[in-house]
């Protein structure tokens, strides 16, 4: 299994799961004069690249590597927590459970899985996007890098989009920014799988949800999880919160 | 597969739910204002829902939640990323989940109207969202626009054509209108109003109410469909 037909359609910007409406902070960040052209965007994708994306590839490899392993609600809700631990901002928590929740919705259409299910039964406001991301990626039957490509991919493109309608800027000259970045999105997607591939002693963290599976990966799981990267990006969390206050916004994030 | 037809997420499956109806049409030509017309005539013998897709946020929906023509928490918002088109025809994820929670908070419904963005002739809505869609016009805009067609004013299951005070002010000639409406539909019906005058949308209201009455004949009277991330009641296959 690899998927790559499968990640063209999940990584397309046509794929129906509300994506279209998301700056990732790029609309504020116009707002408030940071990025006014190619030059700011360029270097806004390369920070935005360099730490939700690679949180977010951790976390898309993770839940795909979950959802071919296991179909309990539990280990979901686990994953989601960990998604939840690295997102500081309350208003990013709320895009991102939106955006997961409206893929989920498309997933469970395009791509119905037991896991799928799992996990729209497991977090049923809404996991984060990362999360239903990698899920959906194995549904349609992606490996976990693609999950972790797809992730890096959605973290810049949408941003990219989003600038070209707000800023009128010349979309070839985008898409070249995007290009550009191409290998670190290869590279992105290794270190996401690199980190979760990560030997981990088990860290002795007590397990408060109760009797571990029989073999003892659910421990193991979470220790992994734990040690995911967690990169924060301050400007971008006030980016988010600043975002709320503006009453003339045209994205929802 | 096959097994999906009562997936409560796939908005094709019409049985025992609300009718879904799309109103679009350029900016300015009427259609929050129809809205409002819409709540205050049908409120009283519908169990109704509103979801707005404004440009700025909550612009519309404010609009009305100050008429006082609907319980305010069942107005919800959405916001399409400058693209309302987008929104309502190509990705309706946003839409659909906003239709969705009215239907669990509120449910069950009678009517569900999703207003649209003001946009522009080419604008419908994807029938995964909408049952059945208006398309509002304004007579200011010219009455060149019925001629000029577009998928909105040719294959909208009602054609409104609004602002008719304003007919000789604007040099419009309402039965040019008609006329060249009349050619490209089909004989789908076309409706003139002045929705600003007291009861100038009555006629689209008794239409909308025929409307969900045959809905409701033919589908059943709405109830309650299960929560939000509920299993489908046919479990699903892998495939």
């Amino acid at each position: 299994m690899n998927g790559d037909a499968a990640l063209l359609l999940l990584a397309d910007s046509r794929l129906p799961a509300g994506g279209h409406a998301h700056s990732g902070g790029v609309e504020e960040a116009v707002r408030l004069g940071t990025v006014t052209g190619s030059g700011d965007l360029a270097r806004f994708l390369r920070g935005r690249l360099a730490t939700v994306g690679l949180v977010t590839a951790a976390l898309a490899a993770a839940a795909c590597e979950l959802a071919a392993a296991d179909a309990l609600p539990e280990p979901w809700r686990w994953l989601d927590a960990e998604a939840d631990a690295r997102t500081a901002s309350p208003a990013q928590r709320e895009a991102a459970r939106t955006q997961g929740r409206l893929l989920l919705r498309t997933t469970r259409r395009i791509w119905p899985s037991a896991a799928v299910d799992a996990l729209a039964r497991a977090v049923p406001e809404g996991p984060h996007h990362p999360v239903a991301l990698g899920a959906a990626a194995a549904a349609a039957g992606c490996d976990p890098r693609r999950a972790a490509l797809a992730a890096a991919h959605a973290s810049v493109t949408g941003p990219a989009t989003a600038a070209v309608r707000l800023l009128g800027l010349d979309p070839v000259t985008v898409h070249r920014l995007l290009a550009d970045l191409a290998p670190a999105l290869d590279d992105t997607a290794r270190a996401a799988c690199a980190a979760l591939a990560a030997d981990c002693a088990i860290d002795g963290e007590p397990d408060e949800c109760g009797e571990d599976h029989p073999d003892g990966r659910h421990a193991a799981w979470r220790a992994r999880w734990r040690a995911l990267p967690a990169h924060g990006a301050p400007a971008l969390d006030l980016l988010a919160e600043g975002h709320l206050t503006n009453p003339m916004k045209l994205f929802v994030s | 597969m096959g097994a999906h037809h009562d997936d409560l997420h796939d908005a094709a499956e019409p049985h025992g739910r609300a009718l879904r109806l799309g109103i679009g049409g350029p900016v300015g030509s009427g259609k929050t204002a129809l809205v409002a017309a819409l709540c205050r005539t049908l409120g009283p013998s519908l169990r109704l829902g509103v979801v707005t897709n404004d440009i700025y946020t909550t612009e519309d929906a404010d609009f009305l939640r100050r008429a006082g023509v609907i319980d305010p928490e069942r107005i919800l918002a959405v916001q399409t990323g400058c693209c309302p088109h987008t929104a309502i025809r190509d990705d309706i994820a946003a839409n659909l989940d906003a239709v969705e929670t009215l239907e669990e908070r509120f449910g069950p419904l009678d009517l569900v109207i999703v207003e649209s963005g003001g946009d522009n002739l080419t604008a419908t809505f994807s029938r995964g969202l909408a049952d059945r869609q208006i398309f509002v016009l304004d007579v200011s805009g010219g009455d060149k626009v019925p001629r000029k067609g577009g998928p909105g004013v040719t294959s909208a299951d009602l054609l409104v054509v609004n602002k008719t005070d304003l007919a000789p002010m604007v040099g419009a000639d309402l039965t040019v209108m008609a006329r060249d409406a009349a050619a490209v539909r089909d004989g789908k019906p076309v409706l003139f109003t002045s929705i600003r005058e007291d009861d100038g949308a009555r006629n689209v209201a008794e239409w909308v109410a025929d409307l969900v009455g045959r809905w409701r004949r033919e589908h059943g009277e709405p109830h309650r469909h299960a929560a939000r991330g509920a299993a489908p009641r046919v479990p699903a296959s892998r495939p």
